[in-house]
């Protein structure tokens, strides 16, 4: 059984060769999987996160100025920004096509997930790869938010990928540098209320009211800056310490303060500057002064200070429990048993946050080789699964995007900061199972040509196959139905 | 003077007679009496509603200048809220919520919360749906407790399933010992019924599987049976929008479906996200606005496609808790303590605004950022259960909610 939970529970599931490859010695096999970048495995072009910030700025430039146009035409294009999209990605007729920010980005997001479908399918690291999705669901930003749709999955491909085998601190300071966490997370537009761009405009309104005493400003209320807490409170809760890492709210306030100007390239006026669509620290919004944070003093630092917080929060021992805890119900069982997160987080803090050891630990935990300790599979892990198993790889983005919509997990779409839930409670529902069902019988549908369904088991499922299930197999009345009992036995869908 | 102070003075009870008048009653046939018992659905909203904006409560001195473009004006202005009971008002979004208030179906709760007193959408949305005080110590959520613990005799069936959870998965509040079905608006056609037999087979040796399998296969009948019996899904052509926005739409219309079924569930759960408003969440009319209106789309289809159900069901529809009373920098509002619940229905009894209402000056606030809360969530919650559910009180306040003994019930939510 060692072979087959080294392939189908810390991988992705088995392609034809994998389980064979992995029977020397599975352990080795994951050991020599978690050094160095994990690239996308594929041959889905993508681009950058600074081009598609480029053209969707342009795109919305573009919308602007048809607006101002034609001042009856359709109001839809510039409020799309912010409309929620990413469900209209498997149905592109119904994007209206006249929205001219939504064609710029909604092909970003579709070959994004294309890419991400293949990558699982071909690739050679599966362990490396599903460390990276568990990384991803751990950072995670939801294309859901209009105005990163185009941009959500390259937070996965540009700042995870690059260092899944690496520091901790240096993934955490990649990922919240990310143009498409900044924007996720509302902090780009987070001012100081001391910075220089609240101070000049409080001079100036002050200016105003001295030559003109008792006129009431016309139009909009003038802009009153502050910060949003969000990306500071997500941070800590979410990314690093836990809910009950032991911050209060001021906690969460100082820190909110202590990283405004954190932000994104381009824009125009006082907030031009820096590459578009790449981070920058904006200095003019950013709070001046030193600040208190869990109890120690920051000296004022511009960046510097924003990051000197992360690096104490990246070898907290909040974080490496907290970091431990949620490896260990993903690899192990959803109930994480206290020994095995106590030998992971011992790993993470003796390390310094070096990951490789803290894997390590993780592979050498006797509770992650238990064989009835077995996770029922998301809806990702049912579907990569089975492109591993039947050796398909998508070449549309249609089959992968409709796939996901109808099992209830659209890739990139968490919906919230948190990330998809990591426990069979919240993917076990009885009509759940049933989409389940239908999906099988579709992909059995399509694929079943070529293909010898008691092969496929036992290339597959290796030991795990009862049998039962080869019996219902051979007994069954086509290939077809054969291929979607065995995607559907309770060995198939549990990892 | 009459100034808006004294009507917001401190822990004075407001308790709005809102007109009671049918003339803006839906069509009379809604009004047979079918008999049976009473029907209940809750509305999540995750990601935690700003309650100062949904329920604006203009006449505070403070809302509009903490508030500040999020503000919603004053009823008769521009733009302005719908009236309550002259010092509360509806965002202009809620114009089915604001007919039946008027006509005496319901009740808006203010200044109210579960007893989570910090931040975290995620501990705010267990504790919502737990029924403790704190996110952890249970794995079951208190209406599948409330279940439980139902009077024999008293669903429209004896034995089975009381209630459905609207998605493919089933939400913390229903999960637990009383078998809970749950159904997405996603329809499932064409599932070979020889699979589905041969899979019954495969899973036999296995009870986890099988029990959900069972439950799939009963489900899709109950769906099947009541889409005949609900009047206005004939006219939908049983359509789901795509819309995001309009998901909770297609929801509560799964929702009215089901629950019209012969021996169909009681009880349903509705859930809706992208309340999490921490930028750009717009005043009388953007980003929240529109959610809202799907909100109040989705109360009118419930209502249209329950028909003849309508008089005997109570909505209940909350989130997780409320926001800052100030706008962010961001023209947003991050995360707060208290905020609004609405209990609508014809078996409401309601025209209503249930508000202790604590103010929003300076001393006034919790933490000197949020509303305070003066009324808990479970007071609400064990009423329904209580007048409406006919679940015992003893239950309530142990089995149901333990460690509630503060949160008392309130009286006279319902009907008789």
């Amino acid at each position: 059984m060692q072979t087959e939970i080294a392939v189908l529970r810390f991988g992705l599931g088995a392609r034809p060769g994998d389980l064979a490859a992995a029977a020397g010695d599975p352990r080795a096999w994951l050991m020599a999987q978690i050094r160095g970048a994990v690239e996308l495995a594929g041959n889905t072009p993508l681009a950058r996160s600074d081009q598609i910030f480029a053209e969707v700025q342009a795109a919305r430039d573009y919308a602007q100025e048809m607006k101002r146009g034609a001042a009856d035409a359709p109001a839809a294009a510039a409020s799309a920004a912010d409309a929620p999209t990413a469900n209209a990605a498997a149905a592109p007729a119904a994007a209206a096509a006249f929205n001219p920010v939504r064609n710029a980005y909604l092909p970003h997001y579709r070959a994004q997930v294309l890419a991400r479908a293949q990558s699982a399918a071909l690739t050679a690291r599966p362990f490396a790869e599903r460390l990276v999705h568990f990384w991803t669901n751990h950072f995670a930003v939801s294309a859901d938010k209009g105005a990163i749709t185009g941009i959500a999955g390259t937070l996965e491909n540009e700042a995870i990928r690059p260092h899944v085998c690496g520091r901790f601190i240096d993934l955490l300071t990649a990922v919240e540098q990310h143009p498409a966490m900044i924007a996720f997370l509302d902090n780009q537009n987070s001012v100081g209320k001391d910075s220089e761009l609240a101070q000049l405009a409080a001079s100036r309104q002050a200016r105003r009211a001295f030559a003109h005493p008792g006129a009431e400003a016309p139009g909009k209320p003038p802009r009153q800056f502050g910060i949003n807490e969000n990306l500071a409170r997500e941070i800590l809760e979410l990314h690093t310490l836990g809910v009950d890492g032991g911050y209060s709210q001021s906690d969460v306030t100082a820190f909110a303060e202590i990283i405004t100007g954190w932000s994104v390239g381009g824009g125009k006026g006082r907030l031009a500057g820096g590459t578009p669509g790449r981070f920058y620290f904006r200095d003019n919004l950013h709070e001046p002064g030193a600040k208190t944070f869990l109890g120690k003093t920051y000296r004022e630092n511009g960046l510097a200070q924003g990051e000197a917080v992360l690096a104490d929060l990246a070898r907290h021992p909040a974080t490496a429990h907290f970091i431990a805890t949620k490896l260990v119900r993903h690899f192990v069982s959803d109930d994480p048993p206290p020994a095995a997160v106590e030998r992971v987080a011992k790993a993470f803090l003796k390390s310094g946050g070096d990951l490789p050891p803290v894997y390590a630990a993780l592979i050498e935990s006797p509770e992650a080789w238990d064989a009835d300790a077995r996770k029922f599979k998301t809806p990702e892990d049912f579907v990569f699964s089975t492109l591993r198993s039947l050796s398909i790889s998508p070449s549309r983005p249609e089959e992968v995007l409709r796939s996901f919509d109808l099992l209830g997990q659209r890739q990139y779409t968490p919906g919230s900061p948190a990330g998809w839930p990591d426990t069979s409670k919240s993917w076990d529902g009885s009509d759940a199972l049933m989409h389940r069902v239908l999906w099988a019988s579709r992909v059995a549908d399509r694929y079943e040509q070529g293909l010898e369904p008691v092969d496929v088991a036992a290339s597959s499922l290796g030991a795990y196959a009862r049998p039962e299930t080869m019996t219902a197999l051979r007994r069954a009345t086509s290939g077809t139905q054969a291929l979607a009992l065995l995607l559907m036995s309770p060995e198939f869908q549990r990892r | 003077m009459h100034s808006f102070h004294s009507r917001f003075d401190r822990r004075r009870f407001l308790l709005g007679a809102g007109a009671l008048a049918a003339s803006a009653a839906l069509p009379t046939v809604l009004f047979a009496h079918t008999g049976g018992s009473a029907r209940l659905v809750v509305v999540i909203l995750r990601g935690a509603l700003d309650g100062l904006a949904a329920v604006p409560p203009y006449a505070d001195p403070h809302y509009a200048d903490l508030h500040r473009e999020l503000a919603i004006a004053a009823p008769g202005s521009p733009k302005g809220a719908l009236a309550l009971n002259g010092s509360f008002g509806l965002h202009p979004s809620f114009a089915f919520l604001h007919e039946r208030y008027l006509a005496g179906e319901v009740v808006v709760f203010h200044a109210v919360a579960s007893p989570y007193r910090d931040r975290s959408h995620f501990d705010g949305q267990n504790v919502l749906e737990n029924g403790l005080t704190r996110p952890l110590g249970t794995a079951d959520g208190w209406l599948n407790r409330a279940l439980a613990a139902l009077p024999a005799g008293a669903g429209a069936r004896s034995a089975g399933e009381h209630a459905v959870a609207i998605s493919q998965n089933v939400p913390l509040i229903l999960r637990g010992d009383a078998p809970v079905i749950s159904k997405s608006p996603q329809a499932t056609p064409d599932v070979d019924e020889d699979l589905l037999a041969r899979l019954a087979d495969l899973y036999s040796k296995d009870d986890w599987f099988s029990a959900r399998l069972s439950e799939a296969v009963q489900t899709e009948k109950l769906s099947d049976e009541g889409s005949d019996a609900a009047p206005a899904m004939a006219a939908a052509g049983g359509a789901v929008k795509p819309a995001a926005a309009d998901r909770i739409g297609g929801a509560a219309r799964m929702a009215a479906t089901l629950m019209h079924s012969e021996g169909g569930p009681e009880v349903a759960v509705i859930e809706a996200s992208g309340w999490d408003t921490h930028a750009n969440q717009g005043g009388a009319q953007g980003a929240l606005a529109q959610r809202l209106a799907g909100l109040d789309g989705a109360l009118r289809a419930l209502a249209e496609d329950l028909g003849p159900l309508w008089p005997q069901t109570a909505v209940l529809v909350v989130t997780e808790f409320g926001r800052t009373a100030a706008m962010n920098g961001t023209r947003g509002t991050d995360h707060g303590t208290g905020g609004c619940a609405f209990l609508a229905g014809g078996a409401v009894r309601g025209g209503r605004v249930i508000a202790d209402w604590p103010g929003l000056g300076r001393g006034a606030l919790l933490d000197d950022r949020d509303l305070r809360p003066t009324l808990d969530l479970r007071s609400v919650f064990k009423t329904v259960l209580d007048e409406h559910m006919h679940v015992d009180a003893r239950t309530l306040s142990t089995r149901v909610f333990p460690d509630s003994s503060g949160a008392r019930p309130l009286q006279g939510l319902m009907r008789a």
